[in-house]
């Protein structure tokens, strides 16, 4: 897309994000409107907050040093998650593409794994690993290791048949072959997948926080709904959502260092 | 004297899931001299790349033998560079890369390898070009890359599946004429598989038939008495040429014709 129209859609995006600030400001205020659907004209800012005042919670937060220890949690939780799930979904998917034998027989258990509703594991999670964060992050690892898993199985057994026929006649042992030709024909398949799996890895921490915990931003939260706080809620969801995009730019930034090889549109070059 | 490569009575059956089975080539017997260039053509679907397969060592044949050099062949042909019909580039590595990966298999010191491998891009025409990913690189160069990959092992025998067909006709005969270059400078065995006849006649020492599929089996063999050197783009005007070309045309065309029918019914 050319520059020009690149900035057009950039401000359109924003106006369109000010419209919608600016639309919940005026609908929620006490004093703007008269009350349009509620019988009181503060029933509005309690049901959906008011954007000023969110605002100055999540000012408040990071003024104050109040949420870095839950962030701080929050992400470590999401960090740990990630690596383990993708660690051990990269090693099982290779071992069960590459053995037919262990792969037919674990087939039918990990569908059954697959296709369980896995954050109801989270309660058993908190009575195994007790309400810190390894239970968050075991809830997490659960999300995260299966798009990982299914991914690098799928990527290994797609991998082309006249690659890996020739990097056998160059000469390469069993070894090399994986090292050489399964793991990267995988790896593209596992960048695919990983931002989703950032993405899961978040939502088991937050989700284990909000389920039982004492410390993390699912927490914050949690607390927040206890005494009806809507402002907190919706500032803790806010800023939820910047570490997310934050951490799917982090993935973005890892995939254009690690798949330089792929082509991309418009940047393939033939001479 | 000892053949460097060695088909004998060679028969492959596949037998597919729900067991049908399928016999792609039988009884054939393919000798290749030490430094000899013989083309294999054939109409589609005839088991060439089956017999390709068959002496690298891919593929089991089920009854038959293979030998390389006079010692029966198990397992891979170690002695033999493989160049595929299609994309065989690991997509991952950038050309020079990809040319240094035999060497680096066998454990060769990385800086001597890659030394190497920039001499045998340049030979291919690519110097200048080892930093880029077989995606930023034409079909043509991709090629050549993959020449330069399979020649750097030095193999004693080269196998060509249809190297060329994918690319354009210029590219083609420049790609043919670079071959003829490299082979004729530090003569091996080749043996090239191929269904235009033309390039089979301009660039062979010897020509084999082989009869349409399935059960397919060479019907026919030719000695190209052309004078070498040779430029494939002249060569197919010169008498020799097309008197030879009618001769083994005439044993094809029958072939040919066969294997059209079988397609279309």
């Amino acid at each position: 897309m050319p520059a020009k129209g690149n900035r057009a859609l950039r401000i359109w995006q924003f106006a369109l994000f000010a419209a919608l600030l600016l639309a919940w400001y005026v609908l929620t205020s006490p004093t703007l409107l008269p009350p349009l659907y509620f019988d009181d004209p503060n029933k509005a800012a309690f049901f959906f907050g008011e954007p000023l005042k969110v605002a100055g919670r999540i000012v408040d937060w990071f003024s104050s040093g109040f949420i870095y220890p839950h962030l701080w949690v929050t992400l470590v939780e999401t960090a740990l998650a990630f690596v383990i799930g993708t660690v051990l979904g990269l090693v099982m998917g290779l071992w069960l593409a590459l053995s037919p034998t262990a792969s037919a027989l674990l087939d039918p258990y990990l569908k059954a794994l697959n296709s369980m509703p896995r954050v109801i594991l989270a309660p058993i999670f908190a009575m195994w690993f007790g309400l810190d964060m390894g239970s968050k992050v075991a809830l997490g690892v659960t999300l995260v290791f299966f798009i990982v898993f299914f991914n690098v199985y799928q990527g290994v057994r797609e991998v082309s048949h006249t690659v890996l026929a020739n990097a056998r006649m160059l000469g390469a042992n069993e070894r090399q072959l994986l090292r050489h030709v399964y793991v990267p024909s995988a790896m593209s398949w596992v960048f695919a997948s990983l931002h989703n799996s950032v993405g899961l890895a978040f939502v088991g921490a937050v989700v284990g926080e909000y389920l039982g915990s004492s410390r993390g931003v699912g927490y914050l939260i949690l607390q927040a709904e206890g005494t009806f706080d809507f402002n907190a809620v919706v500032a803790g969801i806010l800023v939820l959502t910047a570490f997310a995009l934050l951490l799917d730019w982090m993935v973005t930034l890892a995939e254009r260092r690690f798949l330089v090889w792929q082509p991309r549109g418009g940047e393939t070059e033939k001479i | 004297m000892i053949p460097a490569l060695a088909l004998e009575g060679v028969r492959v059956t596949f037998v597919s899931q729900d067991g049908g089975r399928y016999t792609a080539i039988r009884d054939t017997t393919l000798r290749v001299a030490p430094g000899e260039f013989v083309s294999v053509v054939g109409p589609t679907g005839c088991g060439k790349s089956t017999l390709l397969n068959v002496a690298a060592g891919l593929l089991q044949p089920s009854a038959g033998a293979t030998s390389v050099f006079g010692e029966t062949l198990f397992g891979l042909n170690r002695k033999a560079g493989y160049l595929f019909q299609s994309e065989a580039l690991m997509p991952w590595r950038t050309a020079l890369q990809n040319v240094t990966a035999g060497l680096e298999f066998r454990g060769t010191d990385a800086g001597q390898a890659a030394a190497q491998a920039e001499e045998w891009l340049r030979r291919v025409g690519l110097g200048g070009f080892g930093a880029r990913y077989p995606h930023q690189l034409s079909g043509g160069m991709r090629k050549r890359v993959a020449l330069a990959q399979a020649l750097i092992l030095d193999p004693e025998i080269i196998l060509m599946d249809e190297p060329f067909a994918a690319l354009d006709i210029q590219t083609r005969h420049l790609m043919e004429n670079e071959l003829l270059e490299l082979w004729s400078a530090n003569r091996k065995s080749v043996v090239f598989i191929t269904h235009d006849l033309e390039e089979a006649i301009s660039l062979s020492d010897r020509v084999v038939v082989m009869s349409a599929g399935p059960e397919s089996h060479p019907i026919g063999e030719f000695v190209i008495d052309l004078p070498r050197p040779r430029d494939v783009a002249e060569i197919r005007l010169a008498p020799r040429f097309i008197e030879l070309h009618g001769l083994i045309w005439g044993a094809m065309k029958e072939e040919v014709l066969k294997s059209y029918a079988r397609q279309r019914q």
